[in-house]
């Protein structure tokens, strides 16, 4: 029997891109949380400083759902 | 000793005098607020005889202390006809606190028609006629006044539309590079020209060092003060590397890019105007990501853009400008961006200002949306050479809104809204509907705790904090702004405790005082109430503290969420 999986789109920004990618298509088990993504890309907790899941702020803990945008960021500012 | 120096263009004569000593514990913006509260009448024109242009430098300008070398300018604004405070960086501010001058005031008006510059170093200060400069672009009048004074000279200067008093004008200062950096906005720049000044130069040659109070403490505070900038990743890192211009891609991944004059919140062409791209280019240009708009800043947040050629474009390059002129006007050309940047330098515009009200004139049809050439165009043959269109053009959003007829106008007491949609980042709304100097971002910058994740975190689609959060930010900058310092200092200053207290530590120990933390916060929250009194007597009412209409009715793309806050809970903004 197939396991069933799901597609995500993973979208990487400043210094998370060097080596990795901008914009990826992920496929993961159902059940996948943004935490598992982020290890996956061996991206250190502590470097994450925002993520966001469909343009909303989210937690590590969440998990992602069928289709999912994921975008991940470094701790940045401006103004 | 410090003193006051205020040049009156009406009998044209200099005098300089002791500092009040109600003024002597006062900076930057707290200084020029409360000169202006107490010496310009509310209701007098902005460009007329008894409005007063007010430039000082912070508390802790010229001294070793990291990203302090801010200068404010203060007037009552012609574009909003409230009080208005502008801040910069470049080389003036440090000039004249080596100087010992406390504040800059110009007041009256001319009775000739002709040009003056006003020329300030250790002697004193003294008038000049002026007979080459006019009409000059701030480019080649630096130009000319470097070759008159100097390589090294300060200088604060108009292009031609503060010549020609436009509401878009801004004051340039020049910066370590001869290039420029903008006491942007407000129109403060019609105001110097209504007093017919064209320039005024600052040569700090032969001054002694700033004196400190207590030199031992004030170098211990500044090397924490220091440290803190370096330790956290936005002011040590991400600034540095990426620039202000990191936010367009996060803004527009938040869904808060106002695009196509704040129609949807996101731009499609957002990956050609990012960050990230802008710092790809600069770096296989040969330009520099990494550059300071005055000495002694740490973070460095500038850069130096070059064309296709390697040949210098651009600098400052700020993300608002980049947002403004890009997404604003569906513009996704860099180079045609960068080119913008640098054309509104030169002729003297804000360049918020002038990107919000093309975003308009954009959709009132004078040219179609994403035309960056037919734009560059009318900056420099219709602003810059001020024809009838660019009169209408230089009066500002509000003014290109009510002479076309539109409804889509985003501004705030006059004054454009910038770069975060206030529908979908709501923190950011309630400092562009309550800040005393119209829609102003940095005055109260909640995008930090909104987006950011900087200070914690409030759901930016949620209205729930987001009054205390502005009112807190906001009386922090009031206060922040008058110490001459940076308002990017706040990054650490929220998620670092020692940062604000080695800010304290060094004010102590260059004026031997004993300033608490909660005398900072009482100075910020009597900055603040003073402007909104000098407001209120000018005949702004709680309602002007409002959004347009329009952020009400529009949901915005992709949240599609409208502005919904009610008066009342925006006016408990001034409960404090
Ligand atoms: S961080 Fe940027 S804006 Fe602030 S003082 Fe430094 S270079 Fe200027």
């Amino acid at each position: 029997m197939q396991t069933e999986t799901v597609q995500i789109t993973v979208k990487l920004f400043a210094s998370f891109r060097a080596g990795r990618f901008v914009e990826a298509k992920q496929t993961c088990v159902p059940g996948t949380r943004i935490a598992d993504i982020i290890s996956r890309l061996e991206i250190a907790p502590k470097d994450i400083g925002m993520i966001m899941l469909d343009n909303r702020h989210a937690e590590p803990e969440q998990p992602l759902h069928a289709g999912a945008r994921l975008s991940l960021f470094p701790l940045l500012g401006g103004g | 000793m410090d003193k006051i120096c205020r040049v009156n263009m009406s009998d044209l004569t200099v005098t300089f005098g002791d500092v009040p000593s109600a003024w002597a514990g006062l900076g930057g913006r707290g200084l020029t607020s409360t000169i202006v509260s107490a010496e310009v009448p509310p209701d007098c024109h902005p460009l007329g005889v008894n409005n007063k242009l007010v430039f000082a430098p912070g508390l802790l300008t010229g001294t070793a202390a990291a990203s302090s070398g801010r200068l404010s300018a203060g007037a009552k604004s012609p574009l909003t006809g409230t009080i208005k405070e502008s801040n910069a960086g470049g080389t003036a501010a440090r000039m004249m606190a080596r100087l010992e001058l406390k504040a800059l005031i110009l007041e009256g008006l001319p009775k000739e028609k002709a040009w003056y510059s006003i020329h300030i170093n250790k002697n004193g200060a003294t008038i000049h006629e002026e007979h080459e400069v006019e009409g000059l672009g701030n480019f080649a009048l630096i130009d000319v006044v470097e070759a008159r004074f100097g390589k090294r000279v300060g200088i604060l200067s108009i292009g031609q539309a503060g010549e020609m008093r436009m509401s878009l004008a801004n004051i340039s200062v020049k910066d370590p590079d001869s290039k420029i950096r903008s006491l942007g906005r407000g129109g403060l720049g019609a105001v110097l020209g209504s007093k017919r000044i064209k320039f005024i130069s600052i040569d700090d040659e032969g001054t002694p060092l700033v004196k400190l109070a207590d030199p031992e403490k004030f170098k211990e505070a500044s090397k924490r003060f220091s440290k803190t900038l370096q330790d956290h990743p936005v002011t040590g890192q991400g600034l540095p590397t990426y620039g202000t211009a990191v936010l367009v891609n996060i803004i527009n991944e938040a869904g808060g890019l106002p695009t196509r004059n704040f129609t949807y919140g996101q731009f499609d062409g957002h990956e050609k105007i990012s960050g990230e791209t802008i710092h790809d280019t600069i770096v296989a240009r040969g330009g520099k990501p990494k550059h300071g708009c005055h000495p002694g800043c740490v973070i460095q947040c500038s850069q130096i853009y070059n064309d296709a050629d390697g040949k210098y474009l651009t600098s400052g390059f700020e993300y608002e400008t980049i947002w403004g002129i890009g997404a604003g006007c569906c513009i996704d050309d860099l180079d045609d961006v960068a080119t913008a940047d640098s054309v509104m330098d030169d002729i003297g515009v804000d360049s918020i200002e002038t990107a919000v009200m093309f975003g308009v004139a954009m959709e009132a049809g004078i040219l179609p949306f994403g035309d960056g050439k037919g734009m560059i165009r009318m900056m420099r043959e219709e602003i810059g050479k001020g024809t009838p269109l660019g009169r209408v053009l230089g009066g500002g959003t509000a003014n290109v809104g009510r002479i076309y007829g539109m409804t889509r106008v985003p501004v705030v007491k006059g004054q454009g809204i910038p770069a975060y949609d206030p529908r979908s980042i709501k923190g950011i709304g309630v400092t562009y509907a309550t800040s005393p100097m119209g829609a102003d971002h940095t005055s109260g910058y909640s995008i930090t705790t909104n987006i950011l994740n900087v200070g914690g975190h409030a759901d930016p689609l949620k209205k729930e904090g987001q009054v205390a959060l502005s009112r807190n930010l906001q009386i922090a900058t009031a206060a922040v702004d008058s110490t001459g310092m940076c308002i990017f200092i706040a990054f650490p200053g929220l998620d670092i405790p020692d940062c604000l207290a080695a800010l304290v530590d060094m004010i102590n120990a260059r004026f031997g005082i004993e300033l608490t933390m909660d005398d900072v916060t009482n100075l910020g929250k009597t900055i603040l109430k003073m402007e909104r009194q000098f407001n209120i007597a000018a005949g702004f009412g709680k309602e002007h503290d409002r959004l347009p209409e329009f952020f009400s009715l529009e949901p915005i793309s992709p949240h599609n969420v409208v502005w919904d806050f009610t008066g009342e809970e925006l006016d408990a903004f001034w409960d404090f």
